[in-house]
C-alpha cells in the first residue's frame, strides 16, 4: 500500500515530522517498507525560462540557450532537440550534482562557447529513464520556483505492508485513523454529502441468487450519470495515481482508482451505450466467457460471482470489469456500481482465474459493508467536478450484510492479557478514535465495533486494539523462569540420541550435512521407492518430487557434487526423517553416513586406503554402542537390502527381525547409475528402533572387581568352511567356559597356501581370566580341548596343524 | 710397595686407554675378573706373613676399588656417548606434517537448534517434535487459518495426493506440534519444537524446506511482558551482545493475539553487517499471545489458560549470527562449506559453559 505524506494530511490534521508518521506507523503495525523522498538530492534545481536558443555556431545538433533563472540569466549549451524559446525546463546551476550522470556540473566550454548550468531529462534528474528531449514545464511555472514543488515531488511516498486482516488500512483514510488513534494528530471529517438525483436510473439493479449463494453479493447499489465527459483527469488527480505507481486512464477510470486507494472503497463505471437493458448480481452460468478489461478472456464457472446485465456477463464481481462496458474517451452516459462482495468468494474466483486487481485485494480482506451509499456519493461527486453530467436518484438492491456486534472487554484483560496497565479513560479513548463505540457496566466495557474492523472477533483482538496503539514498547517486559528452581532436561531420549549420534559421528571424522527430505522419483526408486501416498503433488521440480523413502541417496549425490569439485574422498552424515508413508508413524528418524573412495590422504608416512565394508560397519557399530544399545549381543547378519554389494554388507541385529542398522559397500550397480566413482560405503542406524534405556534408579556404576591375578592367553587357528562365519567360531569359543574366557578376538584370516579352495584359515586369541588360583597347565589344556571341540561342533572346523 | 704403586697406574691408564664399551669390558677382566691379575694377586697374599699380608691386602683392596669406579665411570661416559650417537642418528626432519586425522563438523543448522534449546531450555522449556507430513486440521484449521483465509495463500503448501478434504500437507511451519503436544497433555506447556518446514518457494532467500524452532507457553497468568522478556532475553543470549536492542511490532497471525513481530538492532557501515546497538533493525521472528480460537480447538479452557508462542527461522538466524549468505547453501553439502561453516564437535552449547567456545 503506496501513499504520499499529502495525501495522508488530507485526512490527518498533524503537524508530526515524515520520520514520526513513519516510526508510527510501523510501531502501530502498519510496517514501513520503503520511504521515497522523491525531492532529495533535486532541491538545488530552479525553474529555468528559456528566453531565446540558437543555433551553436560550431555544432549542428547543439543549441546555445539563454535561460532566465529567476535570479540571473545565464548563457549555456544544449543538445535536446526540444530546447527552444520560450519554453520553460529545470535547470541546474552550476555547482549542483546530477543524480542520473552522477556528475557535478562545472561551467565548461563546448565546441568554443561557455555553458554555465544545464537544462534536465528525467533521466537526469533521475525520475525515469525518459532522455529523449529536456523536461517541459508548465508553461504558467514561476521561473526561479524549485523544480521539486513545480513537479510535485515534494511529497514523499511512503511504502507499508498491510496484514491480511487489515483491510480497513488499504484506503489512506484508513490508515489516517490508525495513525490519529496513536496521537499523531487528529482524523479529519469526510465532508461530501449526498448529491440529489435529478431523475429516476432508468437502469434497475436486481440480485438474483438462490438462497445458497446470496451471500456472493449482499448489497448493490448503482446510479446512473448522463452527459459526461470523459478526458483526462486533472493535474492533482494524475500526480497522486503516478505517485503511487497507477498510470492515470482517463477520468472516469481514475476517480473509481482514487475511491479505492483513498478510502478503501473499489467501485465500477459501465459505459450505458454498452449495456444492454437492466443489471443484475448473479451467479456465472458454466460456459459464459468474459473479455476482462486486461485483454485476457475468461472461461466462467457457477461458483463465481458476476455482473449482467440483460443479455451477458459485463464484470467479474469484485475483481475486474470487462472489456466492452469499459469507459472510453467517448462515453456520454455511464452506470456507476457500487456493490458488496463476498471475501471467501471473491478470493477463490480472484485465485481460480489467477486475476489479481486492486478490487480483488480489497474486496478478499473485506471492505466496509457499511460505506456503499455514501462511496457512492462521493464517486458522483467526483465525476460531476470531474466530467460534469446529471445523475439520477441511487437505486438500492439488497442490504448490508450482518456487521453490528458488540464484544464485553473487561479493563483488567488490558493488563492480564496485555501486560501493561493503561488507564481506563485512555483504553476508551483509543477505542474511539479507532471508531469503537464504548459503553458498558459494572467496569465492563460493552464495545460496539465499527463496520470496517471484520477483524475484531473477540476480546483479545480490543486488547490487541488497546496495546497496540498505546505502544508495545511501553509494555514491561518480565523474566520467565523454570517452574522448579533448576531447569529440567529439555531434550527426550530420542532426541538426545538423535544429537549424541550427530556428535559421535563427527568426532569420527565425518561432516554433517543437511540435505532436502525429497529427491527424485527416479534416486527414490533405487533405494526402495517413494510410496503413492508421499509423491508430492505440486513438486519444485522433478529432482525434488518425493519424500525419500531412505537418506543415502541424497547423500551420493552430495559426495558426487563434491567428486565433480575435486574432493573425492567424502564422509558425511546426516541425522534425519525418512517417509515410508503419509502416517505420522511412517517417518522415522535414521543415522545414516557414506565415506566414498578411500580413507586418509597421500602422506609420507601411511597412505590411503580404499574404504570397505568394516568403515561402514565400525562406523555403525561406534553410534550403537555410543547410544547404549546391548552391542554385545548383536549379530551381524548378511541380510543388507538391495542397493547394498551382495557380498559386502549386512545387517546389525538382536535377532532376524530386529535389525537396528544397515551397513555395507553401496551396490557397484547403483553407484554406476548416479555416475558415482566407487568404492562407497554407507550405514543406516534405526536410532529410534533401539531399545530404550532402562529407567535406572541410581547413576552408580556397577561395582568395579579388578581380579588380582594374570590373565592368560592361548592361540588357536581353526581350518573351517569359507562360509563360516567368524562370528560363529568367535561364540563356540565364548561358550567354552563362560567365566573363565573373557575375550576372544580375530587375528588371522588366511585362505589359499596350502589349504583346500573351499577352506579358510581363521585364528583367534582367547583370553581367559583366573579367579581363585593361578591355572595349571592341566587345566589350561582341558579348557583348549573344550574350545576346539565347542569349535569343530558348531563350525566342523579343525585345530590347524 | 713400590710394585704396588707401578701396578695401580699401570691399571689405570688401561682404564683410560679403552675406547669402547667392548675393550672396557675386557679389561675389566683381566683386571678384576676371576682371573683377573688383582685377583691373583688376592690369591697371592696368603703366603705372606701376617703384617705383610694386612697390609698388601689393604692396599690390593684400595687400588682394587679405585679401578672398579674408575671403570664404572669410563663406562658411564662410553655409554652416555654411544646413546649421544645413537640419537644424533634418530634426528628426524620435525617439520614433516603428521599423520592426518580429521574431526568431523557439525552443520550449523543443529547447532544452532542446540544453542537455542541450550538458552530455552534453562527457562524451563523442553523440546517436543511432531511429524513433517501433517494433515490439513493440524497445520491450518486448528491454528485458525480456514481453508479460504488469505493467510493460507501466503503459506505456498506442498500438498500430498488425496481429495482436498483430507489430503495431507508438508507442514509449512512448527507449529502444528503445538496442537498435537495441547491435544495429547495438560497445561501448562512449555515446549520449544526445532524442525524441517516446507513451503513451496524456491529463489534466492527461499527454499523449498527450511527449519524452524516454535516456543509455546501456557498457563493461567502468562501475559505479553512475559513474551518480551521471554524473548528479550533470548535474542540477547543468543546472538551474545547484553544490550542488544529488541523492538515488538505489532502484526498479524491468525494464530496468536494480540501478535508480534520482533526486530533486533543492528549496526550497517562500510558494507559490513553487525548484530547490535546500531541506528537499524533487522526483522527475525514472529510471536504473540496464543488465539483464544487455538486454545478452544484443542479443548483447552481458553478463559481460564493463556500464554504465548514465537517462531522463526533457524537457517536465517545462523545466518545472521554467524555471516552465512546465501540460504541455498545450507542444504548444497559442499564439503568446503560445511568445514568452513560447521562446529566442533566439542562445542556444545550450554548456558554454564558457554552457548560458543
Amino acid at each position: 500500500m503506496k501513499f504520499t505524506i499529502g495525501w495522508l494530511k488530507e485526512h490527518l490534521d498533524t503537524q508530526a515530522t515524515l520520520d514520526q508518521i513513519v516510526e508510527k506507523l510501523t510501531m502501530v503495525g502498519l510496517e514501513v517498507e520503503k520511504v521515497s523522498d522523491r525531492a532529495k538530492g533535486l532541491e538545488s534545481f530552479v525553474v529555468g525560462h528559456v528566453i531565446a536558443a540558437r543555433q551553436h555556431p560550431n555544432a549542428d545538433r547543439l543549441r546555445v540557450c539563454e535561460v532566465d533563472t529567476g535570479t540571473e540569466n545565464v548563457e549555456l549549451v544544449c543538445g535536446a532537440p526540444n530546447a527552444r524559446t520560450g519554453m520553460k525546463g529545470a535547470f541546474a546551476p552550476g555547482g549542483s550534482y546530477i543524480p542520473g550522470t552522477d556528475i557535478t556540473l562545472k561551467p565548461t566550454e563546448i565546441r568554443g562557447v561557455m555553458s554555465n548550468g544545464m537544462l534536465l531529462s528525467e533521466r537526469e534528474m533521475g525520475l525515469s529513464d525518459e532522455h529523449d528531449g529536456i523536461i517541459e514545464l508548465d508553461a504558467n511555472a514561476k521561473t526561479g520556483d524549485r523544480v521539486v514543488d513545480v513537479m510535485g515531488l515534494n511529497d514523499p511516498i511512503i511504502e507499508i505492508a498491510i496484514t491480511p486482516n487489515r483491510g480497513d488500512c488499504l484506503g489512506v483514510r484508513g490508515i489516517a485513523r490508525d495513525l490519529a488513534a496513536a496521537g499523531i494528530g487528529s482524523l479529519k471529517p469526510l465532508t461530501n454529502g449526498p448529491v440529489p438525483g435529478t431523475f429516476k436510473s432508468p437502469i434497475e439493479v436486481h440480485l438474483n441468487f438462490e438462497e445458497e449463494t446470496k451471500s456472493a453479493c449482499s448489497q448493490f447499489v448503482g446510479r446512473y450519470i448522463r452527459g459526461v465527459q470523459n478526458g483526462g483527469s486533472p493535474k492533482w488527480l494524475k500526480d497522486k495515481l503516478i505517485a503511487i505507481g497507477l498510470r492515470p486512464i482517463s477520468a472516469l477510470v481514475d476517480i473509481t482508482n482514487l475511491l479505492t486507494m483513498d478510502l478503501g472503497r473499489p467501485l465500477h463505471v459501465f459505459d450505458v451505450a454498452a449495456l444492454d437493458g437492466h443489471v443484475q448480481a448473479r451467479m456465472a452460468k458454466s460456459g459464459e466467457k468474459l473479455l476482462a478489461l486486461n485483454g485476457k478472456e475468461y472461461d466462467l464457472d457457477a461458483d463465481m460471482c458476476v455482473i449482467a446485465d440483460d443479455r451477458t456477463v459485463e464484470a467479474l464481481g469484485g475483481i475486474m470489469g470487462g472489456e466492452a462496458s469499459g469507459c472510453t474517451e467517448t462515453t456520454t452516459d455511464v452506470f456507476v456500481e457500487c456493490a458488496y462482495f463476498d471475501p471467501i468468494r471473491t478470493a477463490t474466483t480472484g485465485r481460480k482465474l489467477q486475476i489479481i486487481s486492486d478490487a480483488r485485494f480489497r474486496f478478499e480482506r473485506g471492505v466496509d459493508p457499511a460505506f456503499l451509499e455514501t462511496g457512492m456519493e462521493i464517486a458522483t461527486r467526483l465525476i460531476l467536478d470531474l466530467c460534469g453530467g446529471e445523475p439520477s436518484e441511487v437505486v438500492v438492491a439488497g442490504a448490508e450484510p450482518q456487521w453490528r456486534r458488540e464484544i464485553t472487554l473487561r479493563p483488567e484483560r488490558v493488563q492480564t492479557l496485555g501486560g501493561v496497565d493503561i488507564a481506563l479513560e485512555e483504553i476508551e479513548r483509543i477505542l474511539m478514535v479507532l471508531g469503537f463505540t464504548v459503553g458498558g457496566d459494572n467496569g465492563h466495557l460493552k464495545v460496539s465495533i465499527p463496520s470496517w474492523r471484520s477483524d475484531i472477533v473477540g476480546e483479545a483482538c480490543l486488547v490487541e486494539e488497546v496495546v497496540r496503539i498505546y505502544g508495545f514498547d511501553k509494555i514491561p517486559p518480565v523474566p520467565v523462569r523454570p517452574d522448579t528452581a533448576l531447569p529440567q532436561d529439555a531434550l527426550l531420549a530420542d532426541q538426545k540420541r538423535h544429537s549424541q549420534a550427530r556428535r559421535l559421528l563427527a568426532k569420527r571424522g565425518m561432516v554433517e550435512a543437511v540435505t532436502y527430505s525429497f529427491l527424485s522419483d527416479a534416486d527414490a526408486e533405487m533405494f526402495g521407492g517413494a510410496a503413492d501416498s508421499v509423491k508430492l503433488v505440486n513438486p519444485i521440480s522433478s529432482d525434488l518430487a518425493v519424500m525419500r523413502p531412505n537418506l543415502l541417496p541424497n547423500l551420493l549425490n552430495a559426495a558426487n557434487r563434491n567428486a565433480a569439485r575435486g574432493l573425492d574422498a567424502a564422509a558425511i552424515f546426516e541425522v534425519g526423517p525418512q517417509f515410508k508413508g503419509d502416517q505420522p508413524d511412517d517417518q522415522i528418524i535414521v543415522a545414516c553416513g557414506i565415506r566414498s573412495r578411500r580413507i586418509g590422504a597421500k602422506h609420507w608416512g601411511q597412505g590411503p586406503r580404499p574404504v570397505d565394508v568394516f568403515d561402514a560397519k565400525a562406523d555403525a557399530l561406534a553410534v550403537l554402542e555410543d547410544l547404549a544399545a546391548p552391542v554385545d549381543k548383536l549379530q551381524a547378519l548378511a541380510v543388507a537390502p538391495a542397493w547394498y554389494h551382495p557380498g559386502r554388507s549386512g545387517a546389525l541385529c538382536l535377532g532376524p527381525k530386529n535389525q537396528l542398522a544397515f551397513f555395507g559397500e553401496i551396490h557397484p550397480a547403483i553407484l554406476r547409475r548416479m555416475d558415482i566413482k566407487g568404492p562407497v560405503a554407507g550405514f543406516e542406524i534405526f536410532v529410534d528402533g533401539l531399545p530404550r534405556p532402562k529407567n535406572k534408579k541410581s547413576a552408580a556404576k556397577p561395582h568395579l572387581e579388578l581380579p588380582q591375578l594374570h590373565t592368560v592367553e592361548r592361540d588357536f587357528a581353526f581350518v573351517v568352511g569359507q562360509d563360516v562365519a567368524a562370528s560363529a567360531i568367535v561364540g563356540a569359543a565364548l561358550g567354552a567356559d563362560k567365566s573363565l574366557i573373557t575375550d576372544v578376538s580375530v587375528f588371522d584370516v588366511f585362505a589359499g597356501g596350502n589349504l583346500d579352495a573351499d577352506k579358510k584359515s581363521v585364528a583367534i586369541a582367547v583370553t581367559l581370566q583366573p579367579r581363585d588360583q593361578t591355572l595349571t597347565d592341566a587345566e589350561i589344556d582341558a579348557i583348549a580341548g573344550k574350545i576346539v571341540a565347542n569349535v569343530a561342533k558348531s563350525t566342523g572346523g579343525t585345530l590347524r596343524e | 710397595m713400590e710394585n704396588l704403586q707401578n701396578l695401580k697406574s699401570e691399571l689405570m691408564n688401561a682404564v683410560g686407554a679403552a675406547q669402547d664399551l667392548a675393550a672396557l669390558e675386557d679389561f675389566r677382566i683381566s683386571a678384576l675378573g676371576k682371573k683377573g691379575r688383582i685377583t691373583a694377586m688376592m690369591k697371592g697374599l696368603g703366603a705372606m706373613d701376617p703384617d705383610q699380608r694386612r697390609a698388601t691386602g689393604q692396599a690390593l683392596n684400595l687400588i682394587k676399588d679405585e679401578v672398579a669406579a674408575a671403570i664404572e665411570a669410563s663406562k658411564r661416559a662410553l655409554e652416555d656417548a654411544a646413546l649421544d650417537a645413537q640419537l644424533a642418528e634418530q634426528r628426524v626432519d620435525i617439520s614433516l606434517p603428521v599423520r592426518p586425522e580429521q574431526d568431523g563438523r557439525i552443520h550449523p543448522i543443529s547447532q544452532t537448534i542446540d544453542e537455542m534449546v541450550a538458552i530455552l531450555g534453562e527457562m524451563g522449556m523442553t523440546v517436543a517434535e511432531g511429524p513433517n507430513i501433517e494433515d490439513d486440521w493440524h497445520n491450518f484449521t486448528a491454528l485458525n487459518i480456514p481453508l479460504d483465509h488469505p493467510a493460507r495463500q501466503e503459506h505456498d503448501t506442498f500438498y500430498l495426493p488425496g481429495d482436498v478434504a483430507d489430503r495431507k500437507v508438508l507442514r509449512t511451519h512448527t507449529s502444528p506440534v503445538q496442537i498435537r503436544t495441547m491435544m495429547n497433555s495438560e497445561p501448562p506447556f512449555r515446549i520449544i519444537v526445532p524442525g524441517r518446514t516446507y513451503r513451496c518457494d524456491y529463489d534466492a532467500t527461499h527454499s523449498p524446506m527450511f527449519h524452524q524452532i516454535e516456543g509455546l507457553w501456557i498457563d493461567e497468568k502468562t501475559h505479553m511482558g512475559h513474551l518480551k522478556g521471554c524473548i528479550i532475553e533470548f535474542c540477547r543470549a543468543l546472538f551474545g551482545v547484553d544490550d542488544l536492542p529488541v523492538r515488538f511490532r505489532p502484526s498479524y497471525f491468525p494464530f496468536t493475539e494480540p501478535s508480534a513481530e520482533v526486530d533486533i538492532g543492528c549496526i550497517r557501515e562500510d558494507g559490513q553487517f553487525r548484530i547490535g546497538r546500531g541506528d537499524d533493525w533487522m526483522e527475525i521472528l514472529g510471536c504473540g499471545m496464543v488465539n483464544p480460537a487455538v486454545l478452544e480447538n484443542c479443548g483447552i479452557d481458553s478463559t481460564k489458560y493463556q500464554g504465548f508462542a514465537f517462531g522463526m527461522g533457524v537457517e536465517r538466524m545462523a545466518m545472521l549470527k554467524y555471516g552465512i549468505p546465501d540460504l541455498r547453501t545450507f542444504y548444497e553439502s559442499d564439503l568446503r562449506w560445511l568445514r568452513h561453516y560447521g562446529f566442533s564437535t566439542l562445542d556444545v552449547p550450554s548456558m554454564v559453559g558457554g552457548l560458543n567456545r
